[in-house]
């Protein structure tokens, strides 16, 4: 059967075996690859792997133990940080790094090192992981934490599945007195803007992202809205909206639907859909942290043919001026990004080997897959990063050369080591120049 | 629903309706056939609030040990006010075609060691006049397909008796559900490649948990189902024999 990703490129052909209970381990035979795939929700070939095996745990949903006292949970590895929320929120716990989707798996989680609006006060997912038990092709299960198998701990957050399957974890919640989120949007013109407002919001706010326009230049360019807030305290806790009802996309959207001008409108209204240059509220959780949530497969909007997403880290001495020209070639290309993102990672070191989040600026955008052309473009990109000492998310990549990814996660080559022998993914044999 | 006894407790939508009785901190007596799958759910549900959780590892088929199942679970759980009946096989057609022995067990996984097992619930539910009872069915006895009647046979024929026995209940105060799913993403259908019409287990456990907040009758889940079905069933047994479903 043919199988995609959130990106819905490329397409591939691989068998899927579901791994329903932690009693019945599957038998790993000679001569086949395997990978664990959770949700699906890269947006690449990092969770595909073509002509090979994939092993599914998103039947592995189950809580093992939960501790309220210390917020500490385990939990099987196919279950969704939205079901965590479901089960912790309503006893004081929260997920301690939301990301942009909470339908994504603690196992994918722990596999791409993911990271949230509060990188910068609590570095990334894997620094909340307290252990893991990992199941080897060999069949031996080991238990991985900082102090013991400690390297392999290491290699496989951020590992991308290629060590083995993550069969269950512990988790560190994060202790909260609402569900509810303090939170300020604000106006902002132009990168400086942006840096001084990040700058300053880092110091008082767990949470920070903004929302960047890369369409409109002149005196637009690089306009956007920050997003900044704090967990409620209790006695702020108001009856403001909770779960709001998530509209499905019942179709794909024809290849026309997206062009510079409808971009370039959509963009328009989202700045000026708050009239005042700063807005204070209360809000749920939910449309804080996850409002594309509330589009349930909101990647049907790009069509059949699917899209790419670019998402760099640049270092901090070079970030200003990289992250200008990129969107300047960007909106120069004319392949509009319907939604940007762009966030200030902070100095808090990811226990991954090859994780991708480190000091520095990261910049997300996404478009629509129109052939050749768009991947020309983004190759551009890629070498305006690279140039800069950046680096790509492997997590949101389709097109990363061996070349660059090698030069840009240096730690590759010890990873190897770790690797489980029988694991692999489309991704994988891409950056490593299997395919050729 | 507070003391449930629940058969066919490690099937995929069974487990996800259990958990949104635990978290109402329900007790559970977890029937099935593999103890290590038992005892994941049983952790899973008391983590999630149950208060209670008990196993019992059993050839549910097999009809001669249900008195005592039942005696088993009512002992556990010091009473019993609700049952989940959720274990089923989606045979092979054409073996059933092919070999009566087959079709016959069949016939009794699905249809005659429910309505055992039913029989024994009914009677002390009715006793007791209270009491409420889910029993997942399926769309597929609705009508008769040439795919898989025999299945369809078994799940008619149990949609049939839970009419009957609701019909029968219902002046003794005591709740029967009938669930009819349609496409659930489940260990039985693993095999089929999955379109928009399927829905997730947890959905289907959410929804049977509603119903028996509601009292419902018949679910049919996902909901557009019912409609389907409607169509289904009207159409004339003149047109219907000449199609190929």
């Amino acid at each position: 059967m043919s199988y995609h990703s959130w990106g819905r490129y490329p397409q591939v052909e691989q068998k899927v075996e579901h791994l329903r209970w932690l009693s019945e381990i599957p038998s790993f035979e000679a001569n086949s690859s395997y990978l664990t795939q959770g949700m699906a929700r890269s947006y690449g070939d990092s969770c595909l792997n073509a002509n090979g095996q994939i092993l599914s745990s998103r039947s592995l949903s189950r809580i093992i133990s939960f501790d309220i006292s210390s917020g500490i949970i385990e939990v099987e590895s196919g279950i969704t940080l939205a079901e965590i929320l479901d089960f912790s929120v309503t006893k004081g716990w929260f997920i301690p790094v939301p990301p942009g989707t909470k339908f994504v798996s603690v196992g994918g989680a722990i596999a791409n090192d993911i990271h949230g609006k509060n990188h910068h006060t609590q570095g990334t997912f894997g620094r909340h992981v307290l252990s893991f038990r990992l199941l080897r092709s060999d069949s031996q299960q080991l238990i991985c934490t900082k102090d013991s198998n400690s390297k392999l701990f290491s290699a496989t957050i951020a590992g991308l599945g290629l060590t083995g399957v993550i069969l269950s974890a512990k988790i560190q919640l994060k202790k909260i007195a609402s569900a509810f989120i303090d939170s300020e949007t604000i106006q902002y013109k132009g990168l400086d803007e942006f840096f001084e407002l990040s700058g300053d919001s880092d110091k008082k706010y767990e949470y920070t992202a903004a929302w960047i326009d890369c369409v409109s230049s002149g005196d637009k360019f690089a306009r956007g809205i920050f997003y900044r807030g704090n967990h409620a305290a209790k006695e702020t806790q108001t009856k403001a909206g909770s779960k709001s009802f998530a509209i499905p996309v019942p179709i794909d959207f024809p290849a026309f639907a997206l062009n510079k001008w409808s971009m370039q409108a959509f963009n328009t209204f989202w700045f000026h859909k708050q009239r005042i240059p700063k807005v204070s509220k209360i809000c749920h959780y939910d449309p804080f942290f996850f409002p594309l949530d509330g589009v349930l497969n909101w990647n049907r909007i790009y069509g059949v043919r699917g899209f790419f997403q670019f998402q760099c880290l640049i270092p901090p001495e070079t970030a200003r001026e990289a992250i200008r020209e990129i969107i300047e070639k960007t909106i120069n290309s004319g392949k509009a990004s319907f939604l940007a993102v762009i966030k200030q990672f902070g100095a808090l070191k990811s226990p991954g080997m090859l994780s991708f989040p480190r000091e520095g600026t990261t910049l997300t955008m996404d478009f629509a897959n129109q052939g050749a052309k768009t991947q020309a473009m983004i190759r551009e990109l890629y070498k305006m990063v690279l140039a800069s000492g950046g680096s790509i998310y492997p997590a949101k990549d389709a097109l990363m050369t061996e070349q660059m990814y090698k030069k840009s996660y240096p730690n590759w080559e010890e990873f190897l080591e770790f690797k489980d022998p029988k694991f692999s993914s489309s991704f994988w044999r891409r950056v490593m120049g299997e395919n050729s | 629903m507070k003391k449930i006894a629940v058969f066919g407790a490690t099937s995929a939508i069974a487990a996800e309706t259990c958990k949104a009785f635990a978290a109402d901190g329900a007790e559970f007596f977890l029937v099935a056939r593999n103890e290590l799958k038992l005892q994941s759910v049983k952790q899973d549900l008391l983590v999630r609030g149950a208060k209670n959780a008990f196993t019992y590892q059993i050839d549910i088929t097999k009809t001669e040990g249900h008195q005592a199942l039942i005696a088993a679970a009512e002992d556990d759980l010091s009473g019993l006010d609700g049952v989940i009946i959720a274990y089923g096989t989606l045979g092979d057609q054409e073996e059933s075609q092919k070999s009566f022995e087959y079709a016959k067990q069949e016939l009794n996984t699905n249809f005659l060691s429910v309505v055992s097992l039913l029989t024994e619930v009914a009677n002390r539910f009715e006793s007791k006049t209270r009491g409420t009872i889910v029993v997942i069915s399926s769309v597929a006895g609705d009508r008769g397909r040439q795919s898989n009647y025999v299945y369809g046979a078994a799940k008619g024929g149990l949609s049939i008796f839970l009419e009957g026995l609701r019909n029968r209940l219902y002046h003794k105060g005591v709740h029967v559900l009938t669930v009819k799913p349609g496409f659930v993403d489940t260990p039985m259908t693993e095999e089929f490649k999955k379109g928009p019409l399927w829905a997730s287990p947890e959905s289907v456990g959410k929804a049977i948990y509603k119903a028996v907040q509601k009292k419902r009758n018949v679910l049919y889940v996902p909901c557009f189902w019912w409609g389907i079905m409607f169509v289904i069933r009207s159409i004339p047994e003149a047109v219907f024999k000449r199609l190929r479903l």
